[in-house]
C-alpha cells in the first residue's frame, strides 16, 4: 500500500512566548492509498489543527508534508489551493453547504472551480449524487434535507474533484446514529471501491467497525497508534 | 456571472431587502443633497447668466444683483458715448408685493426689461409671447408659480404695489431661489410695480458691439460715467452667486448638507455591504478550502456587490425622480441633471466595490477553526 500523505516532525505553535500553545508537538506519520485512517483524542488535542496542516488549509510552524510526493511546505501561499483543489476533499462537521445552492449546484460548484461546467458538469454532479444516494434530492435546497442527507451531498461535493485524499473532521458528530452509519460506510467504500485516502476525526466509537488504523493524540503528539485487525487482514 | 453570487444575493430575500434599502436610501439622499445645491447655483444666478446681458452698469458698491439701488437715468448718454458699446437699455430688479384678488399676498421680484432689445428678457417662454408685454399692465410669470401667486391663466389678473397687472403668458423654468416669484414686465410698466420715476434705473443693461472685447469696453465705461460700478455678466453672476452661496451661508448648508449625504451615502453603503459579505464569510472559507483562489472569490464578491449597486441605483433613481418631479411643486429646486445622474452610478458602483473589497480581506484568509466549526 502507498504512503500518499507523509508528515514528518510536524510541529505547531499558536501565539508566542509564555501564552504560546503548542497544538501540534512533533507529529510524524503516513497515510496509505486505500486505507480508512481515525484521529482520535481528547478536545484540544491537536485533532484539527493536524487535519488542517495535512489539507494545506494551516501553514506549519515547522516540519515537513509530502502530499503525493511533493512537499507543501515550502509552497507559496498562493499555490496552496491549488494544492488542496487537485488533491484533497473536505468534509465538515457542520456541512458547510451552500444554502442559496440546491444539491445539484452544490456539487456543481466544486465542479466549476476544476472548470468542469455546462453538461458535463451536470452529468458528473448527478453521478455523484448518485453515488451518495440522493439523486431524488438533486433540486432540493440543503434547509429542505436531514443533516444525514446534507452530509452525504458534502461527500459527493467533495468528491466532485476527484480527490485522492479526503479530509473529515468530525463528520458525524451532527448526526443520528443511523445516518452517521450510512456516512460512516460511504466514506469506506472510498477506500475500498475507489482506493482513496481518507482521514476521519471523530470521538464517534462507531467508526472503529470501518477503521483501519486509528490514531489517538495527546497535547499534539501521537499517543498510541492501533492498526484494526480488519485492516490486519487486509495487510497479512 | 457567478451563480453563487446570483443566488446568494436572492436567496434570503430579507437580506436582500435590507441591502437595497441601504444602497438605495445612500443614493437618495446624495441625489436630493446635490440637486438642491446644484438647484440653489443654478436659480442664485439664473437671471444673470440667462440675461444675454454683455456689461451691467449699477449704482456704486450693490453687494448683487437683487440688490441693485437706483442711479440716474441720465447717465445713459456718457455710457452710450464709450467705445464699443452698442446699446445701454435700463433695467430693473426689485421686491415687490403681489396681492391676489382673494386679498393674499406674496412677495415677488419684478423685472422690468427693455422688450426691443430683449436684453434682460426670460430665456424660455411657454404661453404667449414677449412681445405681449408691450399692451398696458402686461406681466409675464412663470408656469411654476401659477399655485403660489393664485393665476389660472392668461388674462389674470393681480395687483403688484397697488397698480394693475395682466397676465399675458408663462415663462417656462424661470425660478426664483428665494420664495419670491419673478414678474417680468417692460421697463416702462414695471415703473410702477416698482415705484421708480421715469429720471431713474436700477441698471443699465450694455450690449457690446461685436468684435469688441468686454473688459475693454468694460473699463472705456467705467472712464466714462462717473457714479457707478461696471460689471461683465461673468462678474455679476460670480458676485451674485458667491453672495447667496458663501456670503448667506444659505448655499454653504446647502452644499455642506450635500457632503454630508455624500459621507452619510457611503457609510451606508459601506456598512451595508461589509455586513452582506461579512454574512457568507463562512462559505467563502469554505470555497477556499475547497480550492477556489483569491480571484475566483474575489469574482463572487464583486458581482455580488456591484449588482446589489445596479440594482440599488435603478430603484434610487425611480424613487428620485419621484421626489424631483414632486420638488416641482414646492419653493425648492432640486435639479437632477444627466451628468450627476450618471456621476451617481459611477459612485454607486465604486462605493459598492470599494466596501466589498474591504470585506474581502477578510474573505481570503480563512481560519480553520470558523470553516471546521460545527
Ligand atoms: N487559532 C488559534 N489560536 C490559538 N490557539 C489555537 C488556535 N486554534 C487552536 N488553538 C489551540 O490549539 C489546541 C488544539 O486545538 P484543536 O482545535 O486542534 O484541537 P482539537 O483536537 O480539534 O479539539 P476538539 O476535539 O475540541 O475539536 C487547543 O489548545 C486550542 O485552544
Ligand atoms: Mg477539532
Amino acid at each position: 500500500m502507498s504512503v500518499i500523505l507523509q508528515i514528518r516532525d510536524l510541529y505547531k505553535t499558536y501565539g508566542e512566548g509564555a501564552s504560546a500553545v503548542h497544538a501540534v508537538n512533533g507529529v510524524t506519520l503516513d497515510v496509505k492509498r486505500g486505507e480508512l485512517l481515525v484521529l482520535m483524542g481528547p478536545s484540544g488535542s491537536g485533532k484539527t489543527t493536524l487535519l488542517s496542516m495535512m489539507g494545506c488549509i494551516l501553514r506549519a510552524s515547522t516540519g515537513s508534508i509530502c502530499v503525493e510526493g511533493m512537499e507543501t511546505t515550502g509552497l507559496a501561499e498562493s499555490h496552496l489551493p491549488k494544492v488542496r483543489l487537485e488533491h484533497f476533499g473536505f468534509i465538515f462537521q457542520g456541512f458547510n453547504l451552500f444554502p442559496a445552492l440546491t444539491s445539484l449546484e452544490n456539487v456543481e460548484i466544486a465542479l466549476d472551480l476544476k472548470k468542469i461546467r455546462g453538461s458535463r458538469a451536470r452529468q458528473r454532479a448527478l453521478e455523484l449524487l448518485t453515488q451518495v444516494g440522493l439523486t431524488d434530492k438533486a433540486h432540493e435546497f440543503p434547509e429542505n434535507l436531514s443533516g444525514g442527507q446534507k452530509q452525504r451531498i458534502a461527500i459527493a461535493r467533495a468528491l466532485a474533484g476527484d480527490p485522492h485524499i479526503v479530509l473529515a473532521d468530525e463528520p458525524t458528530a451532527a448526526l443520528d446514529s443511523a445516518s452517521g452509519r450510512k456516512v460512516l460506510e460511504i466514506l469506506h467504500e472510498l477506500t475500498r471501491e475507489q482506493n482513496r485516502a481518507v482521514v476521519v476525526v471523530t470521538h464517534d466509537p462507531r467508526v472503529l467497525d470501518y477503521a483501519d488504523r486509528i490514531v489517538k493524540l495527546e497535547d499534539g503528539r501521537v499517543a498510541e497508534e492501533i492498526v484494526c485487525s480488519a485492516m490486519k487482514e487486509v495487510v497479512s | 456571472m457567478s451563480k453563487l453570487a446570483l443566488r446568494n444575493l436572492f436567496h434570503d430575500k430579507v437580506r436582500l431587502a435590507v441591502t437595497l434599502t441601504g444602497v438605495v436610501f445612500a443614493l437618495i439622499l446624495m441625489v436630493i443633497q446635490f440637486g438642491l445645491f446644484l438647484g440653489f447655483l443654478e436659480t442664485s444666478g439664473n437671471v444673470v447668466e440667462h440675461s444675454g446681458i454683455d456689461l451691467w452698469i449699477t449704482a456704486p458698491g450693490i453687494p448683487h444683483v437683487n440688490g441693485g439701488s437706483p442711479i440716474p437715468e441720465r447717465r445713459r448718454y456718457k455710457a452710450m458715448a464709450a467705445e464699443g458699446v452698442d446699446l445701454v437699455k435700463p433695467y430693473a430688479f426689485l421686491f415687490a408685493n403681489w396681492k391676489l384678488p382673494s386679498g393674499a399676498q406674496e412677495a415677488v421680484q419684478v423685472v422690468g426689461f427693455d422688450v426691443d432689445s430683449r436684453l434682460g428678457a426670460p430665456w424660455d417662454i411657454a404661453e404667449g409671447s414677449i412681445d405681449d408685454l408691450r399692451g398696458a399692465d402686461t406681466v409675464l410669470i412663470d408656469e411654476h408659480y401659477k399655485k403660489k401667486l393664485g393665476v389660472k391663466g392668461i388674462g389674470d389678473t393681480a395687483e403688484i404695489n397697488g397698480h394693475r397687472a395682466r397676465v399675458v403668458g408663462f415663462t417656462r423654468g424661470v425660478l426664483s431661489f428665494t420664495t419670491a416669484p419673478y414678474v417680468y414686465a417692460s421697463f416702462k410698466n414695471s415703473l410702477d410695480y416698482v415705484q421708480l420715476t421715469e429720471k431713474d434705473t436700477i441698471f443699465f443693461a450694455v450690449r457690446v458691439k461685436p468684435g469688441f472685447n468686454r473688459q475693454q469696453v468694460k473699463a472705456a465705461v467705467q472712464a466714462n460715467v462717473h457714479g457707478v460700478d461696471v460689471y461683465t455678466n461673468e462678474e455679476m453672476l460670480d458676485k451674485t452667486r458667491s453672495y447667496w452661496v458663501i456670503s448667506t451661508g444659505a448655499g454653504v448648508t446647502t452644499l455642506m448638507g450635500a457632503v454630508l449625504g455624500l459621507l452619510v451615502g457611503m457609510v451606508v453603503v459601506a456598512q451595508t455591504i461589509y455586513a452582506a459579505t461579512v454574512d457568507h464569510l463562512r462559505e467563502y472559507g469554505t470555497l477556499k478550502a475547497m480550492g477556489a483562489n483569491n480571484a475566483y472569490l474575489y469574482r463572487v464578491i464583486l458581482q455580488q456587490a456591484l449588482l446589489s449597486a445596479l440594482m440599488g441605483y435603478v430603484l434610487a433613481m425611480g424613487v428620485s425622480w419621484f421626489v424631483v418631479e414632486g420638488s416641482k411643486s414646492g419653493d425648492a429646486v432640486i435639479l437632477m441633471p444627466p451628468a450627476m445622474i450618471a456621476a451617481v452610478f459611477v459612485l454607486a458602483l465604486v462605493m459598492c466595490a470599494g466596501a466589498s473589497i474591504l470585506s474581502i480581506r477578510k474573505a481570503t484568509r480563512i481560519d480553520p477553526a470558523m470553516v471546521f466549526r460545527a
